[in-house]
């Protein structure tokens, strides 16, 4: 009848090894690494300096904000929504943590209210969604206007920033062995993605919204709290917009109402170059991870080149949606 | 865990663990729910009867918090109970398997079990002893799958049992299956009725749903029947027949439930004859051992065979919703490949699948747009089907099928899980194939209904259609088909043509014997 897969003997570790084909859910992240294991290798044989450890660091200093997006970015996706509002929201906070700041408030008064804003509108943003049942997408666009206007309500100028605790952030060095370095950003951004994994693979929270994505009905039926996720992830959402939006601002060290613009398209592509099916239900943080790593490369690759125009981001990350997409219309195809 | 006792003793009438009193449901245009009464003991199984669209999953959904209720009260071991969603019912000690399958295919099978109750162990959620009791609830259904497996790689059938394996694994005091063993075989609604008598000594009331009135009455020790919405009464099943019971659900004599006069069969098959489809060799790694078939105009086939067999797989196959890997289709003598149902459905071939849910219904569109669906694809978009053809079609098989309510404009979402089942029946039946796969036809649907399908599907077969019959239900298949055609282990065993010599024992004792016995029979050779 059914084949039967239980061992009843636990077998030995070389065993495990030896029997173990990936599950079919890291293939799409398998790709993307393979992906990026290429362009690197490209990268290196035809420029200099490319193989560098340090430069693969600078892809995560360069995009440390997009990472924290990105993670808040796969727990809506994955729960089959969308989030548009992530650039506009990241704008407001340079703008209130620059504003705040000129108006002489010390820096964690600044931190939290950035924090709380970007939270506040996530959540807002959630429950309209999942109360009203409106459609994620013009929930999110009318967030999305909501928060660029409101940085031309706070100031339509460039706002800089010179408070010394933002400015120590933005220039600090963290050390690591063998003369390489980060920034303080990336730190908090792997910390951020740390978390986010352990939430989302670890925890029934994060189970479940793997269960929502997959069928919203039936997580319903099955008793499980469909409210607490879906509100939940786009406050998570805003959170983490909030926050790059802090890590953007101490990059920038300025607020600005044209900041982050088209920013929530680059965390979605990350999103699902990084595996994530746009229906939600399937994928993995990890996936993401690589996805914006994936973006910086191509950046980077087109700044050692010099010759090629920044156009060529956009050209290879829309080729690169196009191919992902299309490799995991194949994927599910044969899943069903 | 083998064997059903069935002496069990009438349940004392005690204090009902759930009271249910005047309960109205409406929804917009229906009244699903009139002032409905319902009480459940602990130490019994009770069965919810009645006909499609009586109102049997609205009142559990009324009992379960899906739905709130317009009037009437719910007590839930003396306390008065509002429930406002499944969690809370949940919570009261009520687990529910609503009917269809409600759990999420990109999950695994353990974590369909028991998420929202999972063990923990540092925080986090603790993979191995989350697999390790999922795994011992499913011996107790005697599954043997992997537990850590994903949800949606295994059949309709097995996924049933998952569901009914996270009910069971809650310490509940009351215990609801809506139609749970619409797709078992024979074997595993045997084992389910162990883990049921089991549960119902420990003293847990259980809500039972189903069809099968042979299931009702071997599992059951009250029944509350219903129709129309309506409260018709509550009988000890001990004190009540098959056909008062009957009586009492379709509220009249019971003139149309006259057995399903036996189709003469077909005349033999000369030499001459060229077989509407001759299937050689075909196979499909994996899902489908090389099967011969030979199908001639106006020949109903039955197949049998328990789940897992290859039933589904060989529907798939001969409609192009998988490709084979070998073996060849002639229809008409002239050779075809299908690769895509597309393809089959221009061969005149329909393929009406046992997976509603995921492969059929449309919820959101009308009964009218569900029945349209491929008669429209087959004519490509460019030529829409004309209003006045729809509606009389539409209309025809509304009446045909007695689909309730009959109002072609109603939504798929809002009808009941059987009547849902006959307007994806009608929708194949609308493209007048010549060669129409029926996969579980009647599953979830009412006797008085499965009568008319099949006479319905007989009386297609008079006109010219074949028809290939697939249903666990082996009675169904006998009193239908022209030719059996058993399958087990993915490979065909036996097929004969159906004389007063093939009986369900004898189908039964050909699929133990892995079709030893019926070798040298075989009317195919
Ligand atoms: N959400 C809804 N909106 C509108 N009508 C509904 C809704 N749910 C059920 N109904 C209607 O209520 C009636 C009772 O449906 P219900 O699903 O309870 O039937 P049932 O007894 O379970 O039938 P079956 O045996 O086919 O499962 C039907 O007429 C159905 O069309
Ligand atoms: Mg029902």
């Amino acid at each position: 009848m059914t084949t039967s897969t239980s061992v009843t003997v636990s077998p030995t570790f070389l065993d495990r090894v030896r029997g173990y084909s990936p599950p079919r859910r890291y293939l799409p992240v398998a790709a993307t690494v393979a992906l990026l294991i290429g362009m690197f290798g490209a990268g290196s044989l035809r420029y200099q300096g490319f193989a560098d450890p340090q430069v693969v660091l600078n892809l995560f200093v360069d995009n440390a904000f997009l990472l924290v997006l990105g993670v808040g970015m796969t727990f809506v996706i994955l729960t089959g929504g969308i989030d548009l509002s992530v650039g506009s929201v990241v704008a407001l906070s340079t703008m209130i943590a620059a504003s705040t700041l000129q108006a002489g408030w010390p820096a964690i008064a600044t931190i939290i209210a950035v924090l709380v804003s970007g939270t506040l509108l996530g959540t807002l943003m959630g429950l309209v969604i999942h109360y009203f049942e409106v459609q994620p997408f013009i929930a999110s666009l009318a967030v999305m206007f909501l928060a660029r206007g409101l940085c031309y309500l706070i100031s339509v100028e460039s706002i800089p920033i010179r408070e010394a605790g933002f400015t120590a952030f933005a220039q600090g060095s963290v050390p690591l062995p063998g003369g390489y370095h980060v920034t303080p950003s990336v730190v908090v951004a792997v910390v951020v993605f740390a978390i986010g994994a352990w939430v989302l693979h670890m925890t029934r929270f994060g189970r479940t919204v793997y269960a929502v994505g997959g069928s919203e009905s039936s997580a319903h039926l099955m008793g499980l709290r469909v409210a607490l996720v879906k509100v939940g992830v786009y406050t998570i959402s805003g959170l983490c917009s909030a926050l790059a939006g802090l890590l953007f601002a101490a990059y920038t060290l300025s607020g600005y109402s044209l900041h982050a613009v088209g920013m929530e398209l680059d965390a979605i592509a990350a999103v699902v170059i990084g595996g994530t099916l746009l229906t939600g239900g399937r994928g993995l943080l990890l996936g993401t991870m690589f996805g914006v790593l994936l973006l910086g490369t191509i950046q980077t690759f087109i700044s050692f080149d010099g010759t090629l125009s920044s156009w060529w981001t956009k050209i290879s990350i829309g080729t690169l949606l196009l191919i992902f997409v299309v490799i995991q219309r194949l994927l599910t195809r044969r899943q069903n | 865990m083998t064997q059903v006792t069935t002496s069990i003793p009438p349940p004392a009438v005690g204090t009902p663990v759930v009271e249910m009193r005047g309960i109205s449901i409406s929804f917009p245009g229906v009244k699903a729910l009139a002032d409905v009464d319902f009480r459940l003991l602990p130490g019994e199984v009770h069965a919810l009867m009645g006909e499609n669209g009586a109102g049997k999953s609205t009142l559990i959904k009324a009992l379960t918090g899906v739905y709130t209720i317009d009037e009437g009260t719910v007590t839930v071991a003396g306390t008065d109970h509002r429930f406002t969603s499944p969690a809370d019912s949940q919570a009261a000690g009520i687990s529910t398997v609503y009917q269809e399958v409600n759990l999420c295919t990109n999950l695994t099978v353990a974590e369909n079990m028991l998420l929202g109750r999972e063990p923990h162990r540092f925080g986090r959620i603790d993979v191995k002893a989350m697999n390790r009791r999922a795994r011992s609830v499913l011996d107790r259904l005697g599954l043997s799958i992997d537990p850590g497996s994903s949800l949606g790689e295994h059949s309709i059938a097995i996924q049933q049992l998952v569901a009914i394996g996270r009910a069971l694994d809650i310490d509940a005091r009351v215990l609801i299956l809506d139609e749970p063993t619409s797709s078992l075989d024979a074997d595993e609604v045997a084992k389910l009725f162990a883990v049921m008598s089991d549960l119902r000594d420990q003293g847990v009331a259980i809500l039972f749903v189903s069809h099968f009135l042979d299931q009702v009455f071997e599992i059951s020790d009250r029944m509350t029947v219903l129709r129309n919405g309506k409260l018709v009464g509550e009988y000890l099943t001990r004190d009540t027949t098959q056909l008062t019971l009957v009586e009492a659900m379709i509220g009249r004599e019971l003139e149309t439930l006259d057995r399903l006069e036996h189709q003469a069969p077909t005349a033999a098959p000369d030499e001459a004859r060229v077989p509407l489809l001759q299937v050689l060799g075909l196979s499909r790694k994996g899902s489908l051992q090389a099967v011969d078939l030979e199908i001639y105009d106006g020949e109903v086939i039955g197949v049998a065979g328990l789940l897992g067999s290859g039933r589904t797989e060989l529907a798939r196959l001969l409609f192009g919703a998988d490709t084979a890997d070998a073996g060849t289709i002639d229809v008409r003598g002239s050779r075809r490949r299908f690769r895509t149902p597309r393809s089959a459905i221009g061969a005149k071939i329909a393929f009406s699948s046992e997976n509603r849910r995921a492969e059929g219904v449309v919820e959101d569109l009308t009964i009218a747009d569900n029945m349209l669906l491929t008669l429209q694809a087959a004519r490509g978009w460019l030529r829409p089907v004309p209003q006045r053809t729809r509606d009389r079609l539409v209309e025809e098989y509304i009446k045909a099928l007695d689909i309730r309510p009959p109002d072609p404009a109603a939504l798929m979402r809002n009808l009941s899980g059987g009547n849902q089942q006959k307007v994806l029946l009608a929708r194949w039946l609308i493209t007048q194939p010549e060669l129409l796969i029926l996969d579980e036809p009647t599953r979830g649907i009412d006797i008085g209904a499965k009568t008319q399908i099949q006479q319905l599907v007989a009386k297609l077969a008079d006109e010219g259609m074949s028809v290939v019959f697939i249903s666990t239900e082996l009675e169904e298949v006998l009193r239908l088909s022209d030719r059996v055609v058993v399958m087990r282990d993915r490979a065909k065993i036996a097929d004969r043509f159906n004389d007063e010599s093939v009986t369900v024992a004898g189908i039964l004792a050909t699929i133990a014997a892995g079709g030893a016995e019926l070798k040298e029979e075989d009317s195919d050779a």
